[in-house]
């Protein structure tokens, strides 16, 4: 019995599925860009690659289908053409989309266009068995049977291999611009309507508006009594660790950070200030870029012995990423 | 026969029995059968088994009415509950009855409901089911449109209405813990004076309840820009099937391990019952705007949905109604809508103000190049509220053709609209059906409603051969079985239509991490071979609307 998405499974992920094949221990590399995440895979882990193509792009629907290996670079500039985009923001080029969606990647426009893990609509995974599993809908709105999906991101490959993804993309920003400045980033988060991004590193901050040119001047223009400058681009970010904080829990950070930016002032490529004190914390969010590792976060007893109980029905043998720790 | 086996035939289908039901010697030797699995380990039970059948829901009335037949078995569990609970764990007849059914379909009855005040008395019911080895569901408002709140197997309902607290509200974080029994306009009325709302606007959010969005992962016109209820929902108090009591998803910003929070939301209380939730606050929109475009051709109103978005414009809120829909509707709540019109469209832009005027006169553009009668821009805040009254209202509204009526769920690539709604016409025709189309075509969710008066001979049977003909018709289109009423008991024996065996068996394989025993709402979503045979009669109820 075959449903008519099963149907259409493309041959690319069929012959990914028999590469990853029924036993062994198996790992899937993206663009090896956060391969530090959860700690490397134990030793004598296959690597596989999943499937690269952009494979449909409609448009008027707001859809794109493609596999997961396809890098974001090459998604960004399929999407291009049609004015559209994904948010996914990676901090180097080379990501993956089935590495930033394993990773739970969100970039820095998080604040405007939520998790990385809401514009997945549908994914095909192969799974411990070698088969190819397929949850979520094609359409941009879908609650047929469980969302498997929002589970896979973020699970670090251990519990599939993400083949293919159909992912919404949304329209271009008409206008976009970067502005900094010293003031309060709290202050600032207060008085703009759904900015896109809010970086800041304890001295500076950074905002990103988009949308149509009249709104990003308006907004704009709102910051520039609090002594905002437009600049070229958002500062370097950190990508070696990243704390997760609530959001207001931020603001505990400024006594660590005020030592730190007063010794050091200097600037990135673009000539904005550059974080100084090994962070970049994105405002409204609560997560924290590090320029060092940070330990990983922890869960409840209940919650890791549900992770457990989930790992093991859905990859006995363990042999999905072994070593990696999604918690 | 005992309404006991249904819950034990799943069970037994499911490979295993639960620790506190004893497997009967031929389920002992089935489970431990080498040839039901392809390794020793009981988990990897690879192949999936469909269980034999359960009877119809109208079979499984025993004398008792919603009890197990075990009357012993019943006064234990209603004395423990009472023991907790004291008044508020109910068995009369009347308030079982009141239980029996949800916005969808004619069900069964629970053996007992519960009125819990605490998260604490909700984790201690379900202990107590699971000590008398006893189903149990959840029940926000009753106006899930998929069956998800029957009770099926005499359980004992957890009615959620008196966990109805706005714990805390969180500006600084942009949250809100709420008690799952808050009803969802009530919450954005609460939060207008901070200038912030809950996104997900289903059109019964006048009457249903957050907790009910949670499980059902619910939409509502308004999703087209902001996304449906899982995008709003931060953290989840749960009390898990297993009667413990845990945290899923966070304040902060990437809470450490799998997103549970992400697959409990939608799992229509399979997984356990939210007890608390932390919902996002969406900053109100500084400027409105809400247009009404009317055609005298459908399939010019559904290229003009394609074209608003292919401008790269996402409206908040993009909704088609149909001819008879605007007529009826118009009957009923006198807000101008043209008679004549083959379908309008509602569009609601919302955001800064430089944007709001930009997409006003792309959608100008838009409708005047396919062939638009009008385009009416509401001229104030009454106006607006007026024609949105119209399009909330219109399921009530039917009630002006037909007694009753049975609402459909579908999504279909936007693209596929106008050949699918033909569909859809031809579909009720031949089955001597009225079709009335109210739906989110800015996201390709339709709405079909069939109109019907059930007192005439047969018409159940054309009403769910309508229905499943469209489901079908629907996934031939690329579409999905539904986009925000979630599967229940309506869809769950449609589930293969768009999913394979195996896909299916991997849902079943998380749901069972969650509740090995087969506790947690029952015979829910996944299928298992059963049917239902009254799954689609529909009175209707004012304020019982998509």
């Amino acid at each position: 019995m075959s449903g008519s998405l099963a149907a259409a499974i493309a041959p690319a992920v069929t012959e990914f599925a028999r590469e990853v094949g029924t036993s062994g221990p198996v790992t899937v590399v993206g663009g090896r860009t956060h391969w530090h995440i959860g700690g490397p895979p134990a030793a004598d882990t296959r690597e596989v690659r999943a499937p690269s193509g952009v494979w449909e792009h409609e448009p008027s629907e707001m859809t794109v289908r493609c596999g997961a290996g396809t890098t974001v670079a090459e998604l960004a500039e399929h999407l291009a053409p049609g004015r559209q985009m994904v948010p996914f923001d990676p901090t180097d080029e080379g990501a993956t989309v089935g590495g930033v969606l394993a990773c739970g990647l969100s970039g820095h426009r998080r604040l405007r266009y939520g998790h990385v893990r809401d514009l997945v609509l549908q994914t095909r995974h192969v799974d411990s068995d070698g088969k190819v599993v397929t949850a979520g809908g094609p359409t941009v709105k879908n609650v047929s049977g469980y969302d498997l999906p929002r589970l896979l991101v973020g699970s670090l490959g251990t519990l599939g291999l993400l083949a293919e993804v159909i992912l919404r993309t949304l329209p271009k920003p008409a206008a976009s611009q970067w502005l900094a400045g010293d003031a309060d980033p709290f202050a600032a988060h207060d008085l703009l309507y759904r900015p896109s991004s809010i970086l800041w590193n304890g001295s500076s901050t950074w905002v990103l508006l988009e949308g149509d040119p009249a709104d990003v001047a308006a907004e704009s223009a709102k910051l520039a009594p609090l002594g905002f400058e437009e600049t070229d681009g958002p500062p370097s970010i950190p990508n070696e660790g990243r704390q997760s904080m609530r959001p207001s829990d931020l603001r505990t950070l400024v006594d660590t950070a005020a030592d730190i930016s007063a010794s050091d002032g200097h600037r990135a490529a673009n000539g904005a200030p550059r974080s100084d004190g090994g962070w970049i914390a994105e405002v409204g969010i609560g997560l924290v870029h590090r320029r060092g590792p940070v330990p990983v976060g922890s869960t409840s007893s209940t919650n890791a012995a549900l992770m457990t109980e989930l790992k093991r029905r859905l990859d006995p043998s363990n042999r999905l990423n072994p070593g990696r720790r999604a918690w | 026969m005992p309404l006991i086996d249904a819950r034990r035939r799943r069970q037994r289908g499911r490979g295993r029995g639960g620790p506190s039901t004893k497997p009967t010697k031929a389920e002992d030797e089935r489970l431990h059968d080498p040839g039901h699995s392809r390794s020793p380990d009981p988990l990897r039970y690879r192949h999936y088994v469909a269980p034999e059948p359960v009877a119809p829901l109208t079979s499984q009335s025993s004398p008792a009415g919603g009890t197990t037949g075990d009357l012993a078995a019943d006064a234990a569990l209603l004395a423990d509950l009472r023991a907790l609970l004291g008044d508020r764990a109910r068995d009369n007849d009347f308030e079982r009855g009141l239980y029996r059914r949800d916005g969808s379909i004619e069900g069964s009855s629970p053996a007992v409901v519960c009125l819990p005040t605490t998260g604490d008395e909700v984790a201690g019911i379900v202990r107590i089911c699971r000590r008398h080895s006893r189903p149990f569901l959840a029940r926000g408002s009753g106006t899930g449109l998929a069956g998800g709140a029957v009770p099926i197997g005499a359980p004992v309902v957890i009615a959620t209405a008196k966990l109805d607290r706005i714990v805390e509200v969180d500006i600084d974080n942009r949250i809100a813990w709420v008690e799952p029994g808050v009803l969802n306009l009530d919450l954005s009325r609460a939060l207008a004076p901070s200038g912030f709302h809950f996104a997900p606007d289903p059109s019964s959010q006048q009457v249903c309840s957050i907790g009910g969005n949670i499980a059902n992962n619910s939409g509502g016109p308004h999703c087209l820009a902001y996304g449906v209820t899982t995008a709003h929902i931060a953290a989840l108090e749960v009390v898990l099937p297993s009667g413990e009591t845990t945290m899923f998803g966070g304040v902060d910003a990437e809470p450490a391990g799998y997103d549970l929070r992400g697959l409990f939301v939608g799992s229509e209380g399979t997984m356990g019952i939210a007890t608390k939730a932390a919902v996002r606050l969406t900053p109100n929109a500084p400027a409105v705007r809400t247009l009404l475009l009317d055609f005298d051709d459908v399939s010019e109103g559904a290229a003009a949905v394609s074209a608003i978005i292919a401008a790269g414009l996402v409206p908040s809120a993009l909704e088609m109604m149909d001819q008879r829909a605007i007529e009826i509707v118009e009957a009923f709540v006198h807000a101008g809508y043209p008679t004549d019109a083959a379908a309008v469209l509602l569009v609601e832009l919302d955001g800064l103000p430089g944007g709001v005027a930009a997409g006003v006169e792309i959608v100008r553009d838009v409708a005047e190049a396919h062939h638009v009668g009008h385009v009416r821009v509401a001229a104030d805040d009454s106006e607006r509220a007026l024609l949105w009254k119209g399009r909330k209202n219109a399921f009530g509204a039917v009630a002006r053709i037909k007694p009753d009526y049975y609402l459909h769920d579908t999504v279909v690539p936007r693209s596929r609209l106008v050949e699918v709604l033909e569909q859809v016409y031809r579909i009720a025709d031949a089955y001597d059906l009225i079709a009335v189309n109210v739906f989110h075509a800015g996201d390709g969710n339709l709405h079909p409603i069939l109109a019907f008066d059930r007192r005439e001979p047969g018409v159940d049977e054309r009403v769910h051969a309508a229905g499943r003909d469209i489901v079908a018709a629907s996934i031939a289109a690329g579409g999905v079985l539904s986009g925000e009423h979630g599967i229940g008991l309506e869809k769950r024996d449609y589930m293969g239509m768009l999913f394979g065996a195996h896909d299916m068996y991997t849902q079943d394989l998380v749901r069972e991490a969650f509740d090995p025993d087969g506790l947690a709402n029952p015979l829910k979503v996944i299928p298992t071979g059963s049917r239902c045979s009254d799954s689609f009669r529909q009175h209707v109820p004012e304020g019982a609307w998509v």
